[in-house]
């Protein structure tokens, strides 16, 4: 957590108070909240009422997929397919196999390129298969994995051009690249405060004022009826804060980020001629892929050898593949942009934040060259 | 020394990994998935591979401040323990899975991966001891021996161990007895301190082996024969059946003496299953193959200790080597010694090393008295 966030939450941990009371301590709470609020709609280029508080990015994206699916169907039965990216984060993927498995959704899967990006073009071509079934279309706007950043405009229009609403999923794009939602043309944007330095356990969905949704959870009516519960003041406040540091320090930060990405990526690839990044990557471009995002490809080992070694050597990494059963399974994101699979199970994915700096960079990039070698060795062990 | 803890979530294993980090070595946690599709074991009761068995490995892992990861090993297992299992029934016999599991996953692929990542050994929670020894040159050798808790020795099953194995194994819970490893589970505050002992076959997650191989091989129905091949009974397959077994035989006719009949033979190739009475059962004479020592061969005819079951009884005999094959002659009569069971041999507490076993039979002569040549054995009953 960002140390501002950190101390403005503790602060406020302290005040008693429930936002949606009456009485003196439930004003001074709601004033938090409603302060929080807006300067969250400033830094994001949304208006206040816009802002609908969540748990997290997993509950905005179930809200804006689930929600705004039974609100569009509610309207016309016959609006029941759903666009979505074919590397979405699984917040949503998974609530489209929900929809689809238990409440009559059909999907497209939208196809991206080998760097991971969606074309509008293939957006288009989706709705023009049947454009009078679509419920919505669901681009993220940044990827968690290889840091692809979508065309959100271009997306948008064309979604727009048929009447249909347009979700993004920006939780790892707020707070690291520019994010305005109203510039975007979305009408639903996910974001969480825990990626840019915020609290766990809090987030928004924003949401146009126009917008139409069937809500998930029923009882106070807080949040514009959308999203009954009590409110969270404390982490709603470390989340604002949070998230008015990030984009006061984007410019800056993004550039320092950049450098030290450009580093990694470059001595990695130093290191052995067949490492190489995935997704779009251009030296000193901090636009079309995530600042502090690096995703390299290292042929020949698992993942998850590699893991255990940089650990041990203090390196914290992820396999850049999710976990079924705790197993490693190769990544869907990987596998859409048309990576094989015994490379897409050498995936390394470290995320370069306000903490990194070059001497993080400069102990990953000493340990990577035995890792991958033992790496290696242990691939070769197990596969006889 | 850097050491792989294997990690099943249950006790033995968690105060192994305990033990071992006690005694000032780097230790990480591994569980190893074997489950071709873990999540469908979610609901199981028994075995060791279910997701909340690996969620119970991982939150001892935290308690003790270790690493812990989880390696995918299910398509070596599926090949190497599930398929050989599977067709070692088809073809009659009768396997130990756990014995393979420990030949070719824990101290094989297990400890081959862990070598390969700079760890030096694998510790589990075996019960079995590991005690040096001084070599004949003058090195230190180490033996496998039987645990101190007979009730719970493991040293059968870890047979299959060679001296390079061995070499790099520790099994820190040879030396308590279990109900005090439960203690000290407890003591360490550990929350599974009383979960169940994992029995049977962790893949087949029912405990129902025969139901497991009907719907794995399919039903083959034949006839249940006695010994002068007349048909007593129908089966719903060959491959369900075991040498010694009694029980689930249905048979239609009883036998003319009245007395219990048990399985004396299964013949795949014919799909008949032969019963026969008890005495019919009784063998001192074994011969086996896949012979695996846990330290050098012996050499010539040995007097030893010969077990050829899990938990099963020690019996005197005498033993001879020759290449992959072992010939063991018992003092006296054993029975229900079925065909791709191992024979385990001691000497005192101490493992020799292990052989499948091919055939069984009556002899008169001991071991390596005159006249005895080691030929090909005949019959399998």
């Amino acid at each position: 957590m960002l140390p501002a966030a950190l101390a403005a939450m503790t602060e406020q941990l302290a005040v008693v108070g429930n936002a949606s009371s009456l009485h003196r301590t439930g004003r001074a709470a709601r004033r938090a909240v409603e302060e929080s609020r807006e300067r969250i709609a400033r830094c994001l280029g949304a208006r206040p009422s816009e802002i609908v508080f969540t748990s997290g990015g997993t509950e905005s994206d179930n809200l804006a997929v689930k929600g705004t699916y039974w609100a569009r169907r509610d309207r016309d039965p016959a609006r029941v397919r759903l666009l979505v990216g074919a590397t979405e984060h699984h917040a949503v993927l998974d609530c489209v196999d929900f929809l689809v498995a238990h409440e009559g959704a059909k999907v497209t899967w939208l196809e991206c390129t080998p760097d991971g990006v969606v074309e509008p073009a293939t957006v288009r071509a989706a709705i023009e298969s049947d454009p009078d079934s679509v419920a919505l279309v669901s681009v993220m706007w940044a990827n968690n994995e290889v840091g692809a950043v979508q065309d959100v405009r271009a997306i948008a229009d064309v979604a727009h051009e048929f009447g249909v609403p347009f979700h993004t999923d920006a939780v790892q794009a707020a707070g690291h690249v520019a994010v305005d939602f109203e510039a975007s043309g979305a009408d639903l944007m996910s974001v969480t405060a825990h990626k840019l330095g915020g609290p766990i356990g809090v987030g928004a969905l924003v949401l146009r004022r126009d917008a139409r949704l069937v809500p998930l959870t029923h009882g106070g009516g807080q949040e514009r009826q959308v999203r009954s519960g009590t409110l969270d003041t404390p982490a709603i406040v470390g989340f604002a804060t949070a998230l008015t540091e990030a984009t006061a320090s984007i410019e800056a930060e993004s550039a320092r980020l950049v450098a030290l990405r450009d580093d990694l990526i470059e001595r990695a690839m130093a290191i052995s001629p067949d490492i190489r990044p995935s997704g779009v990557w251009h030296r000193g471009d901090g636009v079309s892929r995530l600042p502090g995002n690096v995703h390299l490809l290292v042929p020949g080992c698992d993942g998850d050898s590699l893991l255990y070694l940089l650990d041990a050597a203090g390196v914290s990494c992820s396999t850049g593949s999710a976990c079924q059963a705790g197993v490693p399974q190769p990544s869907h994101v990987l596998l859409a942009m048309g990576v094989a699979e015994s490379d897409a199970r050498g995936a390394l994915r470290l995320t370069l934040g306000h903490t990194s700096t070059q001497a993080d960079v400069d102990t990953f990039v000493d340990a990577l060259p035995a890792a991958i070698e033992r790496a290696r060795r242990a691939r070769e062990a197990t596969a006889s | 020394m850097r050491v792989v803890a294997a990690m099943s979530g249950g006790v033995d294993s968690a105060v192994a990994a305990a033990r071992m980090l006690d005694a000032g070595h780097e230790v990480v946690g591994v569980h190893l998935a074997l489950s071709q599709s873990a999540a469908t074991l979610r609901e199981s009761a028994r075995g060791c591979c279910t997701i909340e068995d690996a969620g119970d490995a991982r939150r001892v892992a935290d308690v003790l401040g270790i690493p812990f990861y989880v390696w995918d090993m299910a398509a070596r297992f599926k090949r190497d323990v599930v398929d050989d299992f599977r067709a070692e029934y088809a073809a009659g016999r009768t396997p130990n899975p756990c014995l393979r599991c420990n030949e070719k996953i824990k101290f094989a692929a297990l400890l081959d991966k862990a070598l390969a990542l700079g760890f030096d050994a694998v510790a589990t929670g075996h019960y079995a001891q590991v005690v040096e020894a001084e070599d004949a040159h003058g090195g230190v050798r180490r033996e496998l021996h039987r645990a101190v808790d007979m009730a719970k020795d493991q040293s059968y099953v870890l047979g299959v161990l060679d001296a390079d194995q061995l070499a790099h194994s520790f099994f820190p819970l040879g030396d308590t007895t279990k109900p005090r490893i439960r203690e000290e589970a407890a003591e360490r505050g550990f929350f599974i301190a009383r979960k169940p002992d994992s029995h049977d076959i962790c893949f087949i997650a029912d405990g129902d082996t025969r139901g497991w191989l009907t719907r794995e091989l399919g039903e083959a129905p034949g006839d249940i024969v006695d010994t002068s091949g007349e048909v007593v009974g129908r089966h719903a397959g060959a491959f369900a059946y075991t040498v010694g077994q009694r029980r689930g035989l249905a048979l239609s006719r009883p036998a003319a003496d009245g007395e219990p009949r048990y399985v004396v033979e299964v013949r795949p190739e014919t799909n008949q299953v032969v019963v026969g009475a008890a005495d019919l059962l009784g063998v001192n004479a074994i011969t086996g193959d896949h012979a695996r020592w846990c330290g050098p061969a012996p050499e010539g005819v040995v007097h030893v200790g010969a077990q050829v079951r899990a938990h099963g009884e020690e019996y005197a005999a005498t033993a001879w080597a020759d290449g992959d094959r072992v010939e063991v002659r018992l003092e006296g009569r054993v029975r229900g010694v079925a065909p791709g069971q191992s024979v385990v041999l001691y000497e005192g507490t101490r493992v020799v090393g292990s052989a499948t076993i091919s055939a069984s039979r009556l002899e008169r002569a001991p071991v390596g008295s005159p006249g005895d040549d080691l030929s090909p054995a005949t019959g399998s009953t």
